[in-house]
């Protein structure tokens, strides 16, 4: 656990390498999602994959480099630290829960609202193939 | 316990007064409802991806330049405030002054060009109205902009303050908890990025 006082002693009158360090990796990280996804021609759930992996690293990063999360408002006591670090780690487990959670519910064959799922679930009936439809839809 | 606090000189200011530590931990827990809000828009968006009826598709009108203009834009003044924070730690005023400056104005850039671009696509033909899908882009883009205006708003007026009564204990915890809440504009707007236009690009694209 990171602690207020090391960070500024360690940071005191010098450049704040902890940020720079997080600004560079910061645009490494923009720049090469944008080269998955643009000049890889991986197929579009690998690039999904990578790129969200990227953006979770990136705002870790933010987290840790930029917003002290993991560090304690009291000397020798890492409550606060730990405090901060849990609620956004709860945070983001609900976030990704509600995400991943809609998108399953809502792409996973359910919803049969727009035209051109119908047709292509007509077409299944009218081969006699009753089964739902349970690939991915890109 | 609040009246008897001895510290020593490297205990930065906002950790200084009892109010300031409570202040800071508990906007880390507003944060963390700021996650669930945004994480419902990025639902919405995801699961109304392919509903465009009539509409022009994110494909046709998402255009690459301006997205990472406002890319780095943003994340550059995420990082000019990680500098102002330092400064103010190091108990230079002129220094806090000088990049909390750079990052209003690196923010007011990122929200010129969020308005163009939004004015650009209302006529190209894709306003709020005009599909499940633009409603759903609207909402969630919109918001973050409304929040980069408030951050803002709220950054300048602390500014103020710092200048009227110097940095104290007090409006250093002001200062520092608006600096999360900068940090945290440019963390959503990562996922922006990711998931509303690199996701909406390459899913429309085959």
């Amino acid at each position: 656990m990171a602690n207020p006082q090391d960070s500024l002693s360690r940071e005191h009158g010098g450049i704040p390498w902890k940020h720079v360090i997080g600004y560079i990796l910061s645009i490494v990280l923009t720049a090469l999602a944008l080269w998955v996804t643009f000049e890889t021609g991986f197929s579009t759930r690998t690039i999904l994959i990578i790129i969200f992996i990227f953006a979770f690293l990136q705002a870790a990063l933010q987290l840790l480099m930029f917003m002290h999360m993991t560090e304690s408002s009291e000397k020798n006591n890492t409550l606060t630290g730990k405090t901060q670090t849990g609620n956004i780690l709860f945070a983001a487990f609900i976030a990704i829960v509600i995400v991943a959670g809609s998108v399953w519910v809502m792409g996973a064959g359910h919803a049969k609202h727009d035209h051109h799922k119908m047709e292509m679930d007509h077409d299944m009936k009218m081969d006699g193939d009753m089964k739902m439809d349970h690939g991915d839809h890109k | 316990m609040a009246h008897a606090e001895v510290h020593d000189h490297n205990t930065p200011l906002e950790y200084q007064s009892e109010t300031g530590r409570l202040n800071i931990l508990g906007f880390w827990v507003f944060l963390g409802a700021e996650i669930a809000l945004f994480s419902t828009l990025f639902a919405t968006y995801l699961v109304l991806m392919y509903r465009t009826a009539d509409g022009p598709t994110p494909h046709e009108l998402f255009e690459l330049k301006g997205v990472l203009i406002e890319t780095f834009l943003l994340l550059t003044s995420s990082f000019t405030c990680g500098i102002a924070i330092h400064e103010m730690r190091r108990r230079n005023r002129k220094g806090l002054f000088i990049w909390m400056i750079i990052t209003l104005a690196l923010g007011a850039g990122f929200l010129g060009y969020e308005i163009y671009e939004f004015v650009t696509y209302v006529h190209e033909g894709a306003a709020l109205g005009t599909s499940a899908f633009w409603s759903g882009f609207f909402v969630i883009v919109g918001t973050h902009g409304l929040h980069v205006t408030m951050g803002i708003a709220w950054i300048t007026l602390i500014l103020i303050q710092v200048a009227r009564r110097g940095l104290t204990p007090q409006t250093s915890a002001k200062v520092f908890i608006s600096s999360l809440y900068w940090h945290f504009l440019d963390v959503v707007w990562i996922f922006i990025f990711t998931a509303v236009y690199l996701t909406g690009m390459v899913l429309h694209n085959g």
